[in-house]
């Protein structure tokens, strides 16, 4: 159960980010949540959007390195203890973190997570009782 | 002071006939002894009668560094191995290296010529002189030492790399001469001033060369540390440093004629061009038993003159160097070239050949930063995979040009096409 995310490499040079933007906008496509690593050289920039097929075909035709990710939305409540519950469970099977970030778009409340396996992390967070959204569930 | 006024005096006449007599000898020599340079007499219908002195020097075909490296690695030597006493090499564009050999003869002639190259700086016997060249394969180091030891002056044997420790025995031990190249020696004295000890300073003279720069920077030089400071010319297929150096006038480098035979010729028709015009320089070594080149073509593009100095020497003097008629560069004294890069790049999977070099110079030091292109499939949503590459990378064109490299990972299809390896690089760097 992943959701895609799409990813774009990104040199730091002024209007690059304005150009990944400016595409998307055109293409009609809503961003659901967004989240930049940056080094000094370059940034990679991670989103969930709304069609992302759709936004991955139009970037790369305007000549940028995007590419689908499978990652992990985690259904997070609004109360104490639901970051530890799911950091709790993937600590406790030695599954690393490799970034994420949160999601908080038309009602939904997630935590975007890339994990160091993907497949156990699934499993681990299900059979721990969390809610993952489906790729449907998310951009639909 | 003049080292050896016999030889650096000379009138031209003089100069002339010693150059015509070495050279007949040199031709003869190398026609008995080296196969590629028998062939290549032969191929123009050439016997070693036919060389009779200084004016039949043009008869003879050129030599360049493709030919060191298609004789790797002892192919031109004119000695059995058993009369070699040293081996220098340095770093060529196909990974293999050129490698040059000197008989005890070689060595001791390349001592006095870096000796004549230090009494232009003013030094003499009572000076205390750091050699702050890189010790090894590279010729700058032990070719220096030897000549300060030859010249009879006393000699510390620095080295590279620790810049405090060096200024540290600089002040300890009165330190009255330096030998390195000028870039380190203006980071030097930054440092000097950091640590606020120029006034413990004895420092009198600098011999600074390997890597090309500029009068303004030697001046720059001479007024941050108060000193003299001369230029000196070399290069380890000729001999090492001490092939050519500038007096207290600082009117053109003296070359050492009685051993190396100098020529000026066009870039593109290889016609000889006369005095006051700007060439390749092309070298003859006269007197060098290990491995003798005829007419070897340096690349290094600059002008003659025959008149006498100022200073008393006769000998010919070279301009200050304006460039390179290929694409080599010359970065913290290493030679590298472009070429060497692409084959690096083309080695690794995760790389295209396209990229972009861009040297520059911070601090005084030179720096080289290589842009890559990374395939499409390599490319990682993960930072730590991106910079495990990009250290990769480095680590591969470290092997392959000897030089520590900051690699930019770039887009894909961002670095221009086009034809020409000249587009490929940017030398920020000012030398005019």
């Amino acid at each position: 159960m992943f959701v895609k995310q799409l990813s774009v490499f990104i040199e730091n040079r002024e209007g690059r980010l304005e150009q990944v933007t400016e595409v998307l906008a055109n293409e009609g496509i809503n961003i659901l949540s967004i989240s930049m690593a940056d080094t000094t050289e370059y940034g990679m920039l991670r989103m969930i959007v709304s069609d992302p097929q759709k936004a991955k075909k139009a970037l790369v035709e305007e000549g940028f390195s995007a590419m689908l990710t499978d990652v992990i939305a985690v259904k997070l409540e609004d109360r104490v203890g639901e970051m530890h519950k799911m950091t709790h469970i993937l600590c406790s099977l030695s599954l690393n973190i490799e970034y994420m970030y949160a999601l908080a778009s038309s009602g939904k409340r997630a935590m975007i997570v890339k994990a160091s396996d993907g497949d156990a992390a699934v499993k681990a967070l299900k059979d721990g009782g969390l809610v993952l959204f489906s790729s449907e569930e998310m951009c639909g | 002071m003049i080292w050896n006024e016999t030889k650096e005096c000379m009138s031209r006449d003089e100069m002339t006939c010693l150059q015509s007599a070495r050279l007949v000898k040199l031709v003869d020599r190398v026609y008995h002894s080296v196969e590629f340079y028998r062939k290549k007499m032969q191929a123009v219908g050439l016997q070693p009668g036919d060389i009779r002195g200084v004016e039949d020097l043009q008869k003879l075909p050129f030599t360049t560094k493709d030919d060191l490296r298609s004789t790797y690695p002892f192919g031109l030597f004119a000695v059995p191995l058993s009369q070699i006493t040293r081996i220098h090499a340095s770093s060529g564009t196909t990974g293999k290296a050129t490698v040059v050999g000197y008989t005890r003869h070689d060595l001791d002639i390349w001592s006095e010529c870096v000796a004549r190259c230090i009494t232009m700086a003013g030094l003499g016997r009572s000076d205390i002189i750091q050699v702050a060249y890189g010790y090894g394969l590279f010729t700058g180091g032990l070719g220096a030492h030897y000549g300060v030891e030859k010249m009879g002056a006393t000699v510390v044997p620095m080295s590279t790399g620790n810049t405090k420790k060096l200024i540290t025995m600089m002040m300890d031990f009165g330190v009255t001469g330096i030998m390195c190249t000028p870039s380190y020696l203006l980071h030097i004295a930054e440092v000097i001033d950091e640590m606020g000890v120029k006034d413990k300073i004895k420092l009198k003279a600098s011999i600074n060369g390997a890597e090309p720069w500029t009068e303004n920077m030697r001046l720059q030089i001479e007024q941050r540390l108060g000193i003299h400071s001369h230029d000196i010319y070399g290069l380890s297929e000729i001999m090492g440093p001490g092939v050519a150096a500038d007096c207290m006038f600082h009117a053109g480098l003296h070359v050492q004629e009685d051993h190396f035979l100098p020529e000026i010729v066009d870039r593109t028709t290889f016609e000889p061009l006369s005095d006051g015009q700007t060439g390749e320089l092309v070298i003859s070594t006269l007197t060098k038993e290990g491995i003798p080149l005829i007419r070897y073509r340096t690349k290094d593009l600059t002008s003659i003159t025959h008149g006498k100095c100022e200073c008393g020497r006769t000998t010919a003097r070279l301009a200050k160097f304006t460039g390179r008629s290929d694409d080599m560069l010359i970065i913290r004294g290493v030679n590298v070239f472009p070429s060497q890069i692409e084959a690096a790049l083309l080695e690794m999977d995760e790389t295209t050949p396209h990229y972009r070099m861009i040297v520059d110079r911070v601090d005084n030091l030179d720096t080289l930063e290589v842009q890559v292109e990374v395939e499409e499939r390599y490319f990682s949503d993960e930072i730590r995979k991106l910079e495990k590459l990009s250290a990769k990378i480095a680590h591969v064109i470290q092997q392959a040009i000897g030089l520590a490299v900051k690699v930019k990972l770039v887009e894909p299809k961002s670095i221009e096409r086009s034809e020409g390896k000249s587009q490929r690089v940017t030398d920020k760097r000012k030398f005019n």
